[in-house]
């Protein structure tokens, strides 16, 4: 109570919100929300249990977060931290994506092999797809055709057709897929391998592969170099890629799929999101329990800033 | 339940819509048990299921079905279990005669008997219950593969996190059956490769009931030990270990089969999302997930992978690319998992643990391989004295 207290004291205190990242807590089952101009964290919100998956609404008036262990998917309101409502999720949500019509989503169940769409609108279930063992991966297409929900134990990418709610192909990757992402417009997909230790890229017009990244860095075994979240910038030149315990964040140029720089961040480093210009990339360290800022054009790390226990997903709040 | 209903029904148009380009393909599997009479032990708080390893492997059954679905593969799981004296080579004969993928829950010795049956020559054997170091050494077999780590594996493992500490003078009591003996000769193995130094031994000699006595039999048992930091106990059988700790004349942690335990599993592993393959095995079993559940999920899931990766169930070409680099399984321990090309044994990171908590993993960090870490676990390459791989 008292630090909801003091959240709305201070939300009250800023009326024009500063930009934001919020960063959910795994293991302290809340939500630490960082300033971006300051770098420090600002208040901390309650959550239901296991918080993972967070992602706002288009008009930022909400925020959703999948509390995996409370079996539900929370909408919170980001101005005053409190929960309005929860939303049918299916057993154990990890991570979803919401649908460009701000209206679906697209929920990963991990421990039910089940993908659930709901409307959060009407709040209901409105379909549940079978997919593999321990869905994960959550993306959806720009035009919102396709969704991908990822399999970590079947190794697969699911391709599910948004209108009929139906799989239309289904891929295999390397082993336990993390995260998925439409890249260049939606004409290409790229799948994290946690331990196959690659990103996996496909041409969505043929589901066919048509090249894989692979990881190397100097001084870890490649045992360790474990590819998990992973973002783009906004000319989707380049993307950084968590590599998991071997605490670095891979820069790739997408137009070639080389790998050209590492950057050393916070331990077993999970996901990330860009601030609005996207000048600064924020990365969830799970086991140091921080969030590592880099320096996008200078891809170096600047500061690191202490969250809650195992940080686990990133959103921005412009 | 209206959801699982609707669950089942989809799964059905699933199989069938993900059929486009796919080559149907079948695969039966065994899980062969033959029942051994264990010992009496002193305390029955902790009875052994009788469905230990067959569980996991009908996990891993469900793992690869699901799997299968989106590729017109399907797998069977049969099991068979031999009573003490009854017939297990009939039993595997007709195993081998109808598939030749066999999950083997028995001891060395019949290990043994089965893979040398002519009928096994092109089979693909999963030893899921025979720690000894020797199958995995002179005693190896060319259709043999092996889920479960050795003894040797699971004493260098200790042997690791103990010498990180710097816990180095050892004092080691040993049961008095043959898996006690074996552990006890691991750890005396393991110790000299890895520079500790075992400064006293006792065996294991009571026929005492320890509930009742424990408090005053063990601190003058463990009297005239010299001076140590940590007390190894091989009693892999658990009869006396759990009356160890606690009561020993010098306040020393206990370690071994009791206390520090080194595991192929336990339900204490929780990270890596070892939580999702334990709340599975729970929902299945209505029990936690022990080391042979863990090594007959993982035999299976093996098979599962290397049929999804080769679109076959030919064991030859299953076996060659099971061996191979391509082969990677996620064991939820961390780190891909794969097959020792030299004798068979799954490469896999081993836990130590104690009832409540994972201490720490093995290999330790620093202990370090030219190849990958998890060969500093077990024999390596040039130690093992393996030729049927060759």
């Amino acid at each position: 109570m008292k630090a909801l207290c003091a959240s709305l004291a201070l939300t009250l205190a800023t009326p024009l919100a500063a930009e934001e990242i919020w960063v959910t807590n795994e293991k302290d089952d809340t939500i630490s929300v960082i300033d971006v101009a300051t770098l420090e964290v600002t208040r901390t919100i309650p959550t239901g249990e296991r918080p993972r998956g967070i992602t706002f609404s288009k008009d930022y008036s909400r925020v959703y977060i999948c509390a995996s262990d409370s079996d539900t998917v929370q909408v919170m309101d980001p101005e005053t931290g409190q929960i309005l409502h929860d939303l049918p999720s299916g057993e154990d949500p990890e991570q979803f994506v919401l649908h460009p019509n701000d209206r679906h989503l697209y929920i990963a169940n991990e421990d039910d092999a089940v993908t659930t769409v709901v409307d959060t609108e009407t709040r209901t279930v409105i379909a549940q797809i079978n997919v593999g063992i321990e869905p994960e991966g959550m993306a959806v297409s720009p035009d919102g055709k396709i969704a991908i929900t990822t399999s970590e134990t079947t190794n697969m990418a699911h391709w599910i057709d948004t209108e009929t709610r139906e799989l239309f192909a289904n891929t295999l990757v390397d082993s336990r897929p993390r995260h998925a992402e439409f890249v260049h417009g939606g004409k290409e997909l790229w799948v994290s391998s946690e331990i196959g230790g690659t990103i996996t890229i496909f041409d969505v017009a043929t589901q066919a592969e048509k090249a894989k990244i692979a990881f190397e860095v100097k001084g870890v075994h490649p045992d360790r170099v474990q590819p998990v979240g992973f973002e783009l910038t906004e000319d989707e030149k380049t993307a950084f890629v968590a590599l998991g315990p071997s605490n670095h964040v891979a820069v790739v140029n997408a137009e070639t799929y080389d790998v050209e720089d590492y950057i050393l961040v916070g331990r077993r480093v999970w996901h990330m999101t860009f601030n609005s210009d996207k000048s600064r990339l924020f990365t969830t360290n799970g086991v140091s329990g921080d969030v590592t800022v880099i320096d996008v054009a200078k891809r170096k790390a600047i500061k690191s800033i202490k969250v809650g226990r195992f940080p686990w997903g990133a959103a921005l709040r412009p | 339940m209206p959801k699982r209903l609707i669950k089942a029904a989809l799964f059905l148009c699933v199989g069938l819509l993900a059929g486009a380009a796919r080559a149907d393909l079948f695969l039966t599997i065994t899980f062969l048990h033959q029942e051994v009479p264990l010992p009496p032990v002193l305390s029955n708080l902790d009875p052994i299921p009788d469905t230990l390893g067959e569980d996991g492997a009908r996990l891993g059954l469900g793992d690869n079905r699901t799997t299968g679905a989106f590729l017109g593969h399907n797998y069977a799981l049969q099991t068979a279990s031999v009573p003490p004296g009854g017939d297990l080579i009939a039993a595997a004969k007709s195993a081998l005669t109808a598939s030749p993928y066999l999950v083997l829950n028995a001891p060395a010795a019949d290990v043994l008997r089965i893979t040398d049956l002519p009928e096994a020559a092109s089979a693909l054997i999963f030893n899921v219950a025979a720690p000894d170091t020797r199958l995995r050494d002179a005693d190896c077999r060319t259709n043999l593969f092996h889920t479960l780590p050795s003894e040797a594996m699971r004493a260098d493992a200790l042997m690791q996190a103990l010498q990180r500490k710097r816990f180095v003078r050892l004092a080691l009591i040993t049961g008095p059956h043959a898996p006690d003996k074996a552990f006890a000769h691991a750890l005396r193995r393991s110790a000299v490769k890895f520079g500790l130094k075992i400064v006293g031994e006792k065996e294991w000699d009571f026929d005492a009931d320890m509930r009742r006595n424990a408090s005053q039999e063990v601190p003058l048992f463990t009297q005239d030990f010299k001076d140590h930091d940590v007390l190894l106990v091989a009693d892999e059988i658990h009869d006396f270990g759990r009356y160890i700790a606690y009561n020993t004349w010098l306040p020393r942690p206990v370690a071994g089969s009791e206390g520090l335990v080194p595991v192929a599993w336990s339900r204490v592993v929780e990270q890596w999302g070892a939580a999702q393959l334990q709340s599975r095995f729970k929902e299945l079993t209505g029990r936690d997930m022990r080391p042979r559940d863990y090594a007959a999920w993982a035999a299976v899931r093996a098979l599962g992978e290397a049929v999804t990766r080769t679109e076959s169930n030919d064991p030859t070409r299953l076996r060659a690319f099971i061996l191979s680099d391509q082969f990677e399984l996620a064991g939820f321990k961390g780190r891909p998992q794969s097959f020792r090309p030299w004798n068979g044994q799954m490469r896999q990171p081993i836990p130590l643990v104690t009832d409540r908590a994972v201490v720490i993993q093995a290999p330790v960090e620093g202990f370090l391989h030219q190849r990958t870490e998890l060969d500093t676990l077990g024999l390596d390459e040039p130690e093992s004295r393996c030729e049927a791989f060759q």
